[in-house]
């Protein structure tokens, strides 16, 4: 089958949007999030787009809706997201990557090793 | 006819006719009919002289068809109630403004909408940057009357808007406060309809497609529904092309639209999606017609 690189459909662009803004803490877990049209305004997009993405997210136990207050990141966020995140990355994004390591012939300890460094760099 | 209203339906084309002059002249309609919904964005397509201009002012009541008609909000249109026309406001593509200061404009005009707020109009001009201080609107540039014009527009509130090419003239940030100003002033009960040949300009901010060849609707789907059946690849290869519903060379070898046969959704690309449309719009028609499950 080919697999093309295609853009994603934009509901999901600001979802990815919206979960990396938690990961980095511009919005807190239990926290406020914007208003749908607050958000759209700031994009630049349809607010209908905005709470399709949005609708998506609390599907996803990402955002939580409190009635009548407003929308929420949900209390256990982050770990919502990294959860999403892993799958999509060990079934979609590890698959090119092993691909080109075995037409390459890097070896396992090459990746090891690389692994190891990434990871200190990452720890400094 | 069904008694019951559809309350989603903000407003109905009905087997429209209309043709200008009476002599050898194509008409522009025929058998015309669309169904208009509350509470989105739509984008209205068409190669120049399609007749979107002319459906537009149709729709705002101010060309007469020669058969059928335009309810909006049930009532036909051409019959130009008060409580209709204080309901529609139409942005034309090229507009004159009289010799007089906006403050004077918007006193006088804005009577003629019961909700015009001056200070949503004061919110939208600061949203194009525009300095409400002006003693003569006539001597504005074109650039700038429209988004005076369009800073009123929307400041009436009328449930139905309707825009003819609003991003013509507009500078390069005049594009994004446009959109900008889309984004802040939809509701669930307004609808704005945006004829365009800009489709970058505006291809986020719709939420539905319509595409208009006279008496011809080629397609009239939301976005969700068409990124649902369709695909749209940017880095397709000759080979892809040669499998596609419609590709044509891009930067990045070929943009294609496809049919979408997984849950995965693509991004919409308006350009390509309106070009297979008039390239094949029996196969796109089909695609949309076949209810899998």
């Amino acid at each position: 089958m080919i697999k093309f690189n295609e853009n994603k459909a934009i509901y999901l662009q600001i979802a990815d949007r919206v979960c990396e803004d938690i990961i980095l803490g511009t919005y807190t877990e239990a926290g406020r999030i914007p208003s749908v049209r607050e958000y759209a305004q700031m994009i630049e997009v349809s607010a209908n787009t905005v709470a399709r993405s949005f609708d998506y997210l609390q599907q996803q136990g990402v955002l939580l809706n409190r009635r009548g207050v407003g929308l929420f990141v949900a209390d256990n966020a982050v770990e919502a997201i990294k959860r999403m995140r892993r799958e999509v990355f060990l079934s979609e994004e590890l698959d090119p990557f092993m691909r080109q390591a075995v037409l390459l012939d890097i070896s396992e300890q090459e990746l090891l090793t690389a692994y190891r460094r990434h990871l200190n760099e990452l720890k400094k | 006819m069904n008694e019951t209203l559809n309350d989603n339906l903000i407003m109905q084309v009905n087997r429209l006719a209309f043709s200008y002059g009476w002599l050898k002249q194509k008409p522009v309609f025929t058998d015309f009919s669309l169904s208009v919904e509350r509470g989105k964005v739509y984008g209205l397509l068409g190669l120049n002289g399609a007749g979107k201009s002319t459906l537009m002012y149709l729709m705002a009541g101010l060309l007469t068809p020669k058969a059928g008609e335009i309810t909006v909000g049930g009532n036909n249109v051409r019959h130009r109630l008060p409580s209709t026309l204080s309901n529609i406001y139409v942005v034309p593509e090229e507009f004159m403004l009289p010799h007089m200061s906006l403050r004077e404009f918007a006193t006088l005009n804005g009577a003629l909408y019961p909700r015009f707020s001056y200070d949503d109009m004061l919110h939208n001009l600061a949203i194009f940057d525009i300095d409400p201080n002006i003693k003569s609107l006539s001597s504005l540039s074109m650039g700038q009357k429209k988004k005076v014009l369009m800073s009123f527009a929307f400041a009436t509130h009328t449930d139905l808007m309707l825009m003819d090419e609003p991003t013509n003239g507009l500078d390069i940030p005049g594009k994004s406060q446009f959109r900008r100003l889309v984004a802040s002033q939809m509701s669930d009960d307004r609808t704005i309809i945006i004829s365009t040949h800009q489709v970058h300009d505006i291809d986020r901010c719709i939420d539905h497609v319509v595409i208009i060849d006279h008496s011809n609707v080629l397609l009239d789907e939301s976005v969700a529904s068409i990124t649902t059946k369709l695909r749209f690849v940017e880095n397709g290869t000759a080979a892809d092309a040669d499998a596609a519903i419609y590709s044509q060379p891009s930067v990045m070898g070929y943009s294609l639209v496809l049919p979408n046969t997984g849950d995965d959704e693509t991004e919409l690309n308006l350009e390509t999606l309106f070009n297979a449309t008039l390239a094949n719009s029996e196969r796109i028609t089909a695609i949309f017609n076949s209810k899998n499950a």
